[in-house]
């Protein structure tokens, strides 16, 4: 018995008499016996009816705590996700295609990852963008890559990026002979422009800070990237896409790439994925981007035609000398998030940046006026910010949870790192305060 | 057809967000974006004729066979998506407190334990997020397993021909230098040429098995304890476990080290290119080297299972945030769940039969790369053809698309001349199976007759065939507007 096979048990006998085997398993005689014993000797569950499998996911899912409210951000971001997105994200030919090899059959998918790429670009201010990355830590060391030079192999990580990105920007070069030095936060929560000063030489190939970073500050990020293009490193920020619609572009700022998690634009929280890693550069950098690109060509009729393109960076053509492995992307992803910039438009997104924005900065300020809290740092941030509260983060989000609210995220020091985007209202916040106001 | 930006006028919007109801805030001049922001303006109705447009422009598996040989398009069942999108599980951020998150953990616990019975290993991290991502994983193990135990000259990963690109291009990333051995004639591993570069260099082998040509290697136990005597370890591709699933183990072939494509074996949609998910499981004595977090259950004081996370104590570190593709996984945990031990036996036996099928009808017709018999797929090579007619393997794949079939993967492996990969599924009837090869006889038919409009073809689809050299030299990447008058 086995689910989703639509040839009956007689048809498979049949086709086995037609070439001429009794079963299936003789096909396998290249397999050791003891192989095919010690298969079927495994202990394995037996299959399950719709049903069944329906109740058991059901009650996994009813196994997690939904929060009315969140308030919690760092690397993750509740947004309201418009109808449109889900209904489109879900069309079978969008859901089962296969990444569009065979252009004449997918000019559909192609074309979405092309308007993809024009609107990462246009969010960056940047020339050119490839189909999406796995996410926007495995970004952040494609943008590494990209970096690296034969003599230049150092590389200045903000301590302002997420830890998580961090940590896989480490990995990533462990056996590869690069060095990763983090480069200090100053007491206003900002990158330290001294300190990278410092830490720029000839051998320093790229620098990467976070915007905003992931205590939510606004980072001087012209100012740093002057530093380093001045010292000959590649300049690589990493955004938040919805924070670009109002922040200076990336492009604006001096920067060769951007990067970031897509998250944002349309996804859930899903546990933590799937998100979607976009990348974008200045078109001197096209030729070092990894992952599949589409361009625009046509015909021999004339007529547009979209293709996967400058294959020759890729690992199916160079093999070891590939710019990267990747293949398999988050392309469906890459689909919600070209949806939702086009449901959202230039003005919607504006809008979606500018409540965040407020929202952040009116609960800001409320928490500040409670006895004893205070905002660590003065410079100015985007929608996220950290408080220091006479009681422990725990304590807070062990007694928001009782109101069905999941409150920041605390970290290790003690302090709290909170987030509000549109989703909350001013009645939510008001809450919030009051039910602080009374654990004291 | 237009794109969203040729169909934008200034002005137009959905009206999604609700006014504000704080106080705005505004940030100083200098951290204010200056530069246009020129995406799309479109109403709602628009939107959605063009997203239904473009998807007619699109094939998916769901229109129509899909052939497309080491990728296992078989069908994505509706159940796996619909649960995946439970709010139980969308909901959930990934930094919520332990106590709050009991469901996913356990869901990944269970799918952990489900494939590494599947594939014979003891531990399996989710944390990559596609079989390219999993082979680096698994090869920054292979390193610091080496490393840990002070064997630092083991630099070599041995790769036979037929594999996929990623797999030199993952052991580069590692820090590994690649030695390429060519497959004997039956498109095996040379047993001679694998002596020849084992040594103390070998840091280990990576072999897709069956491999690309389909075909089970019947000296895989000798070839993986050569490596092991040698002291290096033994990497299992699982672009092609789809034939073997429940009949054979790569743990019980030799292998220390496995990556699976949930995006292929266990029917996760492809998506135009990805989410996917690419595991990797490993023997015991591998898991220290795991990358954080992993998933894992313990048992509480009345007995029931609590579920937390942990850092292997000599962990590679992390691959990427958070814990991978989490809603493929769990699309990938249901449909295991759905077949269970037996369905998951069927699933590859009957893809290795209808394998089999095609093949025997289209034998008397092309040239297929090596005799059988095949496991889930079968490489024809159009070299005879060329040669005769001048029609290459491309020119079939194109007739194929009139048909309202996708074409089987063009020209890879690379051992094969004018190679095109097929691989049926499981999940195509036996009419389908017919279906195929009775239009790829049809096609053969046109070689002598009409060979034509094979060259001229696809002449049924939106475009024809695209020029690629000039999209490659002079790349158009994104839309710009055009310049006015």
């Amino acid at each position: 018995m086995c689910a989703y096979l639509p040839s009956t048990e007689a048809e498979r006998r049949a086709m086995l008499e037609a070439l001429g085997k009794e079963s299936a398993l003789d096909f396998f005689s290249s397999v050791p016996a003891e192989q095919l014993a010690a298969a079927e000797r495994v202990d394995l569950p037996e299959g399950m009816s719709e049903l069944e499998l329906s109740r058991k996911l059901n009650g996994l899912a009813a196994k997690n705590r939904q929060f009315a409210k969140i308030y919690r951000g760092y690397g993750a971001y509740n947004h309201y996700i418009p109808a449109m997105v889900d209904e489109i994200a879900t069309r079978q030919a969008f859901v089962t295609t296969y990444t569009p090899y065979q252009a004449e059959l997918s000019q559909g998918v192609l074309q979405t990852i092309f308007e993809y790429q024009t609107m990462i670009c246009q969010l960056t201010g940047l020339d050119v963008s490839n189909a999406s990355v796995y996410d926007g830590a495995t970004a952040a060391a494609e943008a590494v890559n990209m970096c690296l030079e034969r003599r230049r192999r150092h590389v200045l990580l903000s301590e302002g990026l997420h830890p998580q990105t961090i940590e896989t920007v480490k990995s990533r070069f462990q056996y590869l002979n690069v060095e990763v030095t983090l480069i200090p936060l100053a007491e206003s929560g900002e990158t330290s422009v001294e300190a990278l000063a410092e830490l720029l030489d000839e051998t320093v190939c790229g620098v990467l800070v976070a915007q905003p970073n992931v205590l939510g500050i606004i980072e001087p990020a012209a100012e740093l990237f002057a530093l380093a293009k001045k010292a000959g490193a590649k300049s690589v920020l990493s955004i938040n896409p919805i924070a670009a619609a109002i922040l200076p572009a990336a492009a604006e700022v001096g920067v060769d790439i951007a990067v970031g998690e897509g998250q944002p634009l349309g996804m859930p929280l899903s546990f933590g994925g799937p998100g979607l890693g976009f990348m974008a550069a200045r078109q001197d950098m096209m030729r070092r981007l990894p992952g599949r690109i589409v361009g625009q060509t046509t015909d021999a009729e004339g007529r547009r035609a979209f293709v996967l393109t400058l294959q020759a960076r890729e690992q199916h053509i160079r093999r070891e000398r590939a710019m990267s492995n990747i293949c398999s992307n988050q392309a469906l992803c890459a689909l919600r998030a070209g949806v939702y910039l086009t449901v959202m438009g230039p003005q919607g997104l504006r809008e979606v940046a500018e409540l965040s924005l407020s929202k952040a900065h009116y609960l800001a300020a409320r928490l500040a006026e409670l006895p004893g809290w205070s905002l660590r740092f003065d410079g100015e941030f985007f929608h996220e910010f950290v408080t220091d509260a006479p009681i422990s983060g725990e304590k807070i989000n062990a007694v928001l949870r009782e109101h069905d609210i999941l409150g920041g995220y605390p970290l290790a020091d003690g302090g709290m790192v909170w987030c509000c985007t549109e989703t909350v209202t001013r009645e939510d916040m008001d809450e919030l305060v009051n039910i602080l106001r009374e654990v004291g | 057809m237009q794109l969203s930006f040729e169909k934008s006028v200034a002005g137009r919007r959905t009206y999604v967000l609700p006014a504000p109801d704080v106080p705005k805030y505004e940030l100083p001049a200098e951290m204010r974006r200056t530069l246009e922001l020129p995406l799309p303006e479109m109403g709602e109705p628009d939107i959605n004729r063009h997203y239904s447009a473009l998807e007619r422009r699109s094939f998916g598996v769901n229109d129509g066979p899909y052939p497309l040989g080491s990728c296992t398009m078989k069908y994505n069942p509706i159940i796996n998506d619909q649960l995946a999108s439970l709010p139980g599980f969308t909901q959930i951020h990934p930094l919520q407190e332990i106590d709050t998150v009991q469901g996913c953990l356990q869901a990944l616990v269970e799918a952990e334990k489900f494939l590494a019975a599947v594939t014979g290993m003891d531990r399996m991290t989710f944390q990559p997020a596609a079989g390219a991502h999993g082979e680096f994983t698994a090869l920054l193990m292979v390193k610091a397993y080496h490393e840990d135990r002070g064997d630092s000259e083991r630099t070599q990963i041995i790769v036979p021909d037929s594999a996929h690109g990623t797999n030199p291009a993952s052991a580069a990333m590692a820090g590994f230098e690649t030695v390429n051995i060519p497959s004997n004639e039956a498109g095996g591993v040379d047993l001679d040429g694998l002596k020849k570069v084992l040594g103390p260099k070998t840091a280990g082998l990576m072999l897709t098995n069956p491999n690309t040509l389909g075909i089970f290697d019947p000296n895989i136990e000798e070839i993986t304890a050569l490596v092991h005597e040698a002291g290096g370890l033994n990497y299992y591709d699982g672009a092609n476990l789809n034939a073997v699933m429940g009949v054979a183990r790569p743990g019980d072939m030799g292998f220390d080290l496995v990556h699976l494509n949930l995006h292929k074996t266990f029917s996760t949609p492809h998506g135009g290119g990805g989410p996917g998910s690419g595991p990797v499981g490993c023997k015991a004595f591998l898991a220290e080297f795991l990358p954080h977090d992993m998933p894992i259950a313990r048992k509480g004081e009345d007995g029931e299972y609590v579920y937390d996370l942990e850092v292997p104590e000599k962990t590679i570190g992390r691959v990427r945030s958070f814990y991978g593709n989490f809603l493929v996984t769990l699309k990938a945990y249901a449909y295991a769940l759905r077949l269970g031990k037996a369905g998951i036996r069927a699933a590859a036996l009957t893809a290795v039969l209808n394998a089999n099928y095609m093949a025997e009808g289209l034998r008397d017709y092309y040239d297929i790369s090596v005799p059988g018999p095949y496991m889930h797929e079968f490489v024809l090579t159009i070299e005879p053809l060329r040669q005769e007619y001048g029609i290459t393997a491309m020119d079939i794949a194109k007739a194929i698309q009139e048909k309202g079939i996708h074409p089987p993967t063009m020209y890879f492996p690379l051992n094969v001349k004018e190679a095109l990969m097929v691989e049926p599924t499981e999940t195509e009837s036996r009419e389908t199976l017919d279906m195929m090869i009775e239009a790829l006889r049809e096609i053969r038919s046109r070689v002598d007759s009409d060979p034509e409009s094979l060259r001229q073809a696809p002449r049924t689809t939106v475009i024809g065939r695209p020029d690629e050299t000039t999209a490659a030299r002079n790349p158009i990447l994104r839309y710009t507007e055009p310049e006015a008058e």
